[in-house]
Order: structure tokens, then sequence, then C-alpha cells
């Protein structure tokens, strides 16, 4: 059914007998339009599948992934080792249920785990693409999987799912193929970037260009990595991903290996050590570049500016059946975000359920065991398959 | 499908034409919106508080929405229901006025059904004991009760007739939840029935302002 490949990963796979996945190619004849104006040509999409799809083609559970996240859902990722991200979300008998699912998640375009992105060879040059590969946006990463939909014989799905920045993925979705989306479950996410956000994502990529060893985007060419700048940017970022209420928990002002303060710059408090090894084992799965535009591309989403500023209109008609779930505690996509998608798809007329989660963990929250949200999941995914039949 | 539908909730489904596009406010966990949809064709959307009932009408399959009456209802579009519901709801709400403003906007009718606090029984308890009373119907104390806008029949009567809204038809609730249409107005039904159901249209005037 699908061409099989093994996708170009930027390091080695330290993972023995790791599923790296498959990779669907599209050559020189089928260019990906993209919204800056310009043609991605080949394109390679790196994804993972599980499950099997039925005879009638109906039963397609598409995942998208946020920012730093892969193909790797519920297997383990060939890089780290670690488990799948939603391994709790899905598998055999998970509210993903992969006994009667076929699940697909696909490495977005722009990105640095085998689908094609600044890290890749750019045919024309012979070297990596660097700054020199398109702007991508949203839009350009589901046209992707709509091709790679495509390729696979898959015209409808079941249900298109995904957080963060997978949610965004999921109501552009929505918003451009209503037909081929029976239903949407969007979560912790907004139907625009906001100037806060936008405003942290500008601290990481400051941070990342500032870094000597960036090399204006050569840093391949030069055998070298702006290591120090990507952790810094996930730094800051990871701390958006948290609350407060979850940090004072945590680590409150806990010191990490000493009795007292040093008087110095080390990392006294065990805040400041944990963030230190996110950013230390971020920078060995990510490529720097790949993270610039992937954030470029969050910042220049805004569903609303496509349909003449109305939110409302990008959904008229439609027939696919949403359920938006956000979190109490998360800052980064609050509830007022998401619930500003649920009242345009009220004003639409279109059906749409909303939950909010109660939780202190913040915008992660999403990758974490909670379990009203699996509840919610499952509950949905079965009230619609029940209705479609599958 | 649920057996049994709370007779309250039944005598409401009697007054839901076939096919209609229903919002229930405050739908608890969907048992009238799932009976709706499966007896009469209904194209149902419901707006509630609790999570855990939300959750339950998500796997019900029915399109609820987690949301406060008294802060999301400005959100929906004027006249895009048939029918707005709101059943033993409005005595919780902040503002009852405006929360029946908004759902006369958005129901080209509306259903809601209340608990009477001008039954004999209530007003004997406050002759009587002198404190604030508590019935099998209203069982609160007065300081931990969810309902902080408690009304008579004869006070709902006024609301809706200062606000334009005509009153189509009247439903008096007994205690064991029988219901049988009511002279509104007269001061039996204030007396003797323990809540009311009333179906109201709103004026041209609910449909363009709040």
């Amino acid at each position: 059914m699908a061409e099989t490949g093994n996708p170009q990963f930027l390091r080695p796979v330290t993972a023995a007998d790791a599923d790296v996945g498959q990779a669907m190619s599209f050559g020189l004849d089928r260019p990906l339009a993209l919204d800056c104006g310009k043609f991605l040509a080949p394109l390679t999409v790196a994804y993972m599948t599980y499950g099997r799809l039925n005879a009638t083609h109906t039963n397609t559970v598409l995942i998208c992934h946020a920012l730093t996240l892969d193909q790797f859902v519920a297997s383990a990722n060939p890089i780290t080792g670690k488990p799948g991200w939603w391994d709790m979300m899905v598998g055999p008998g998970k509210p993903i249920d992969t006994e009667r699912f076929f699940v697909v998640c696909a490495n977005v375009v722009g990105g640095c785990m085998g689908t094609t992105g600044p890290a890749e060879t750019c045919p024309a040059t012979g070297k990596p693409y660097g700054l020199d590969f398109p702007l991508v946006t949203i839009r350009d990463m589901v046209r992707a999987q709509a091709m790679l939909l495509d390729a696979l014989g898959i015209e409808k799905v079941l249900c298109v799912i995904g957080g963060s920045m997978g949610g965004m993925q999921v109501l552009q979705w929505a918003a451009d193929y209503p037909d081929r989306v029976v239903s949407a479950v969007p979560i912790a996410c907004a139907a625009r970037h906001s100037a806060q956000n936008i405003a942290f994502h500008e601290v990481g990529r400051q941070a990342i260009m500032a870094d000597p060893d960036w090399k204006g985007g050569t840093y391949q060419l030069h055998g070298t990595q702006p290591a120090k700048g990507l952790a810094v940017a996930r730094m800051a970022a990871h701390i958006t991903y948290l609350s407060e209420t979850a940090l004072q928990r945590k680590f409150g002002r806990n010191l990490q290996n000493r009795d007292q303060i040093s008087f110095g710059f080390g990392p006294d408090f065990q805040i400041e050590s944990y963030l230190h090894h996110q950013g230390m084992t971020f920078v060995d799965r990510f490529d720097a570049n790949s993270y610039l535009y992937i954030t470029r591309a969050m910042d220049y989403f805004d569903l609303a500016a496509e349909h003449d500023g109305k939110l409302a209109q990008a959904f008229s008609g439609s027939k696919t059946r949403f359920c938006i779930i956000s979190f109490t505690s998360d800052w980064l996509f609050p509830t007022v975000e998401n619930k500003r998608i649920a009242h345009a798809l009220n004003a639409s007329a279109a059906t749409v359920s909303f939950v909010e989660i109660q939780t202190d963990r913040g915008h992660d929250a999403f990758l974490l065991d909670e379990p009203e949200m699996f509840a919610t999941v499952r509950g949905f995914l079965n009230a619609v398959a029940a209705k479609v039949g599958v | 499908m649920s057996a049994a539908l709370r007779p309250d909730l039944a005598a409401i489904a009697e007054m839901i034409p076939y096919g209609s596009r229903v919002l229930d406010v405050g739908c608890g966990d969907g048992a009238l919106l799932e009976h709706l949809a499966a007896s009469k064709n209904v194209d149902g959307r419901g707006l509630e508080l609790s999570q855990q009932n939300v959750n339950a009408c998500v796997a019900r399959g029915l399109a609820v929405v987690q949301g406060d009456a008294d802060t999301d209802l400005g959100e929906y579009p004027t006249a895009a229901f048939d029918v707005a519901i709101l059943s033993q709801t409005i005595q919780a709400t902040f503002a009852p006025r405006d929360v029946l403003g908004h759902l006369l906007r958005i129901g080209r009718r509306t259903v809601i059904s209340l608990p009477n606090f001008g039954h004999w029984r209530v007003r004997l308890a406050l002759l009587v004991d002198g404190r604030m009373p508590r019935t099998p119907a209203l069982g609160y104390t007065w300081y931990d009760t969810p309902n902080i806008h408690l009304c008579t029949i004869a006070d709902f009567l006024g609301l809706a007739s200062g606000m334009g809204a005509t009153i189509e038809r009247s439903l008096s609730l007994s205690e064991n939840g029988r219901t049988q249409p009511m002279r509104a107005a007269a001061w039996g039904p204030n007396l003797f029935a323990n809540g009311a159901i009333f179906l109201l249209k709103g004026s041209e005037q609910t449909k363009t302002t709040s």
C-alpha cells in the first residue's frame, strides 16, 4: 500500500530495533505549493502508522504533532529511545484504539525527523537548505499531510486530532478540507497565535541566531551546531509549557545537590538544573533551523485572517463534528482562546463540544496522564465511530 | 436511549417541534437532548457547567459546550435556534433577566421551567417558623443554596411581560412531577403548583437588542 523507505534522520539511530517509520516521496512532478508563493520539490514526508486500514478506508485517525514532537506517537523514538509521546492516548484498548482505528502521524514539513526541512539537502545546490528553505505555514503542513493521505488512498479521515501546534493543524484541516474530515479534536490550541506567544518564540529564535555557531544558518557546512542558543530557546519555551503552581509544587525553592546557596551563578536551584537538562537533551534531537521555521509557522497562524477576519466563516457549512479541549492552568493557549473557537463554530451552526479539564499542569497537560481528557476523547471517538458505522 | 425521562423533561420534550434546532442551557447529562435527537430528530446543542456532565454528553454523541449561562450566552447568534430551553436553572443564575433576554433572542421560542417559591408550603414556613423555607422541592439551607434568585410564578410572569415576551403555553408541575395546563395569571397555580413550565416567544425587540 505505502511506499517504504528510510527517512533521512539527522542523527544515527541509537535505539536498536527501533521502527524508523515510512517515508513517502513526491518528485519534481508533484511539487508542494506553499503559501509564500514558492514550490517545494522534491518532497519527502516521513510518517508512522499504527493499526490497520479497514476495507472501506473509513477508520483513519490522523494525529498532528506539536512544535518539537514527531511521528513517533505510540512507539519508541529512534533517536532518544524514549516511548512514543502519546502512548497513553494511542494503542490497543487506549482512547485512540489501534485495534479499531488506523492511526497516521506524519512529521511536519520543515521538521527534522525525516520530512523535508531546512537540514535536508537542497537538490539545486547539493548543500543543506539552511535559510534557503522556503518559509512554511501551518496550512503548508496540512497540504503535505493531504498529499500523503492521497498517496495512501485515504479520502476521508474519521478524526483529525492534535494538541498545541497539532491543534492548529486540526483547525486548518477542518477549514480547508471540510468534506474529508468527519470529526476534529483540537486540544490546547488557538485559532491565532497571540502576541505573547509570538514574543516567546522571538526570544527563542534570537537566542539561536545570537549563537556564533549558528553561522547564519549554515552551521552544517561548518560542522558546528548552535547548541547553546537552541538550549536557551528550549529553556524559555519549556517554562511556558508548565504552570506556576506546578513549578512551585515540583521544585519550590529547593536547592540542587547543596545545603545552602553558593553566592555564585552555578545551578543553585533545582528548577535551574531541570531547565539546563531540558535544554541539553533537546539539542540532541532537534535541528536549530527547523526550530526557527516551525516557530515562525505558528506565529503566522491566524485562521480568521484567511476568512475576512471572521473565524466563523472558516467553518461555515461544515458537517464536521468538533470536540475542543482546554486545560484550566494552560496560559500558553488558555481556555479563553479555545473557547473562541467553540463560539465561532457555534456561530456557524457547526456541531461542537467543548471541555475544559481541571489541572494544574499547564499546557503540557495534553501529553500527560489526564484521565478526564482520555475519557473525553474515548467517548467522543466512540460516538463518532458509531455514527459512521466503524 | 434513556428509558424513563424525568416527567418535567418529558413535558418539555412534548413542546419541541419535530426536526427543530434546539439549545438546552444547563443540559445536565444530556438526557433531554438525547431523547429529543432520538424521538424527534432534533438537531440539539447543549451548554453545561459541570465537566463530568459534559463528558457524559460527549460520550452520548451530543454537542455540548462547557460553560456558564451567565457569561456565555452572549456569544450565540440571534435566532440561531428554533427553541432555547432553560430547565430548573434560572433561579441559580446571577442575572436572570439577562439570561432570559438572551434566551428570547437566541431562540425563536423559549421553554423555561422553574420552581415556584409562591407555593403555600413555602409561604407557610416563613410565616410560621420565621425562617427561610426548606421544602422537598427546595431543600437547601439559605447559606449554601445555589438558588440565589428564587421567584414565584407571578414574579416570573411579571418579568416576562415586562420584557415584552408572550406566554404561549403554561403547565403547572406537581410534587410528583405531573404536569397539567394552567391559567398562569390566576392565583391558584401560584399557591398550589410546585413549579411551572412556560413556552414563550420574544418580541421583535428582544430579537434585535441585548
